[in-house]
């Protein structure tokens, strides 16, 4: 069968559609999903979780068995128990972390984007400031003068987080503002929050959505570091960086710090994978198949 | 006493920063606008033809530094302050921008744009009066089914549809004066005839003023009343479209009419005007069109021309005699 007649003897129409768009790719489904696990975990982990995540649940120190899939930590308390109410914490923080930095970091960036000048160089210069600092060791500092604990510690990430969503906030008001219906928005005497607002904010929002879903995953990863070396979670809270301090300390038993370990990894990487997929998502040259 | 014209610009003078110095990209330039009329404004690029229109809006940059008078209806513009120039932009003065492509806000339904325009000069409007509006704007545009098209985003729109839709946001407020940029250059020739169809419809029933920025001078012809040719951010001829295009007495007028093809220089070649313009910060002495002037002599460059009287219409040029005894068709190889 030659290919002409091969094409007459297709049915006419559209090609089949796929059962999926092209942006859902497999790493962004399995992203999805870890996550969805997660959310569903965190929801509901208090209703079937055998046992307390604060309390004794059997003998200290004992290696992965059927009663402990992850097994004990040092005070005998369930491995995996404790890493599932961890999400508990990791999570919320994460997206409070960013929903707070984003709306900093994107109501500063676009006020100094759209009006310049005076304004735009000083809150410039302290993201400049900001980010000429490593984030760790800053988060580190401010989270130490504030005082352990989660919330300091959300607060930290907080003021080395802001930054970020200023400069790109910044770049993109600074490419929309130069578009044609702005100026038309302008010549039909809009005043300029109006015109701000409403034509050019609107049209900046798809890298910042990229970049804040890639960073829950950091976020997740650095505030797990801060209660690492003892300025987030306090114990007993079941958090995963808290965890993991506790497991280094007793090397050979190894199972204590790969609970929250895998946790943490798994966020940060689904999260990666998600951000991915929307960019696919949101960029128009991905549409078109 | 006679009422004052509806635009009366007079020696606008534009200067724009450019590394340590200032350029020079508008020098001198009168244009006048009454009720009703249309004015032509040609130029190439950079000739400063949308710079001064924006100077009418009030809307150059920052940086700019503007000398002259510029006055809507008696009143002055330039300098005045950013409050009252956001009360006449798209009040008093509409604009219609180049490509309708982009001039339209992406993420907002044509209806919101619309109502949007309305109830910015009009807070008190209600919603649902100023959806009536929008709805009878689109209509007065020509475009079909309104009520269905209202609420649909622009990129439902065609190109030539788009531009109806930024029209109608331009007239939406009752301007007098409506400064078109190039309204035409964006679309294909049969949209264009529509398009230049509903300008003057615009005109003749709202009694509106026009400035056409163009550099297509065959639409020139058939829609203004006079028109006003710069070179280099200065005017180098100005008069009623009728003596331009039949006796013009600027070599470079002569070169723009020689360099569009028309029916009669069917299998001829076009006459291009060798050179490029200036740049405004290395403009040539004297006449900054001598040299690419055909018939430039040393006076040319020695000395400035000074706008000389001919008929109906003036011209800048020290040779405008022999200027209109030009041919204005040659073939390119007989030059």
């Amino acid at each position: 069968m030659s290919r002409q007649e091969l094409a007459l003897a297709l049915p006419p129409g559209r090609p089949a559609r796929r059962w999926r768009a092209r942006w859902m790719s497999v790493p962004v489904l399995c992203g999805l999903a870890v996550v969805a696990a997660w959310l569903i975990v965190g929801l509901t982990v208090h209703l079937w979780a055998p046992y307390d995540p604060v309390m004794l649940a059997g003998r200290r120190l004992q290696p992965p068995s059927a009663a402990h899939w992850l097994g004990t930590d040092a005070l005998g308390r369930d491995v995996l128990v404790r890493t599932l109410y961890g999400v508990r914490y990791s999570l919320p923080i994460a997206a409070a972390v960013l929903a707070v930095a984003v709306a900093i970091g994107c109501a500063l960036g676009a006020v100094a984007g759209f009006f310049g000048t005076l304004v735009d160089g000083i809150i410039m210069r302290l993201a400049d400031i900001t980010l000429s600092f490593p984030p760790m060791l800053l988060a580190m500092a401010i989270a130490a003068s504030l005082g352990p604990g989660l919330v300091n510690a959300g607060l930290a990430m907080v003021i080395v987080w802001w930054p970020i969503y200023a400069r790109l906030m910044r770049a993109q008001v600074l490419s929309i503002r130069a578009l044609d219906h702005v100026e038309a928005a302008v010549a039909g005497g809009a005043k300029p929050g109006r015109v701000l607002i409403k034509h050019i904010v609107p049209l900046c929002w798809s890298p910042i959505l990229v970049n804040a879903t890639i960073d829950v995953g950091q976020v997740v990863l650095l505030i797990a570091g801060l209660s690492f070396i003892g300025l987030g979670a306090k114990p007993p809270t079941p958090e995963w960086g808290q965890m993991i301090a506790e497991g280094a300390s007793s090397f050979y038993h190894w199972w204590i710090a790969t609970g929250p370990g895998v946790a943490i990894f798994s966020l940060s990487l689904a999260f990666s994978f998600i951000g991915d997929g929307i960019r696919d998502l949101l960029d128009p040259r991905t549409m078109q198949e | 006493m006679t009422p004052p014209r509806l635009l009366d610009i007079r020696g606008l003078t534009i200067t724009l920063p450019q590394r340590d110095r200032r350029i020079t990209a508008v020098s001198g330039v009168d244009l006048e606008v009454e009720r009703g009329e249309i004015l032509g404004l040609v130029g190439e690029s950079g000739s400063g033809k949308s710079l001064s229109m924006l100077a009418v809006l009030g809307l150059l940059p920052r940086s700019a530094k503007v000398g002259g008078s510029v006055r809507l209806d008696g009143e002055e513009i330039l300098g005045a302050p950013e409050r009252r120039l956001r009360k006449l932009r798209g009040k008093r003065v509409g604009m219609v921008f180049q490509d309708p492509m982009t001039a339209l806000d992406p993420v907002m339904t044509v209806g919101a744009q619309l109502i949007e325009t309305l109830r910015i000069h009009e807070p008190g409007l209600s919603r649902s009066l100023a959806r009536r509006r929008a709805i009878d704007l689109l209509g007065q545009v020509a475009i079909a089914a309104p009520e269905q098209r209202i609420d649909q985003y622009p990129h439902e729109f065609s190109g030539g549809m788009r531009q109806r839709v930024v029209i109608a946001m331009a007239i939406a407020n009752d301007p007098e004066l409506l400064i078109a940029d190039e309204p035409t250059t964006a679309l294909d020739v049969t949209i264009q005839a529509q398009i230049v169809e509903l300008l003057e419809r615009l005109r003749r029933e709202r009694n509106l003023g026009l400035v056409l920025i163009t550099h297509d001078l065959g639409l020139i012809a058939g829609l203004a009343d006079k028109v006003t040719i710069l070179y280099s951010g200065a005017i180098v001829e100005r008069g009623p479209v009728f003596d331009i295009f039949a006796n013009s007495h600027h070599p470079y007028t002569r070169g723009l009419l020689r360099a569009m093809p028309g029916a009669e220089a069917e299998g001829e070649r076009l006459v291009a005007i060798p050179g490029t313009p200036p740049s405004p910060a290395s403009r040539p002495e004297g006449c900054p069109f001598h040299p690419r002037c055909r018939l430039a002599v040393p006076r040319c460059s020695a000395e400035a021309p000074a706008f000389r009287w001919f008929g109906q219409s003036m011209a800048a040029c020290h040779l405008a005699e022999e200027a209109a005894r030009m041919e204005l068709r040659e073939t390119a190889h007989g030059v």
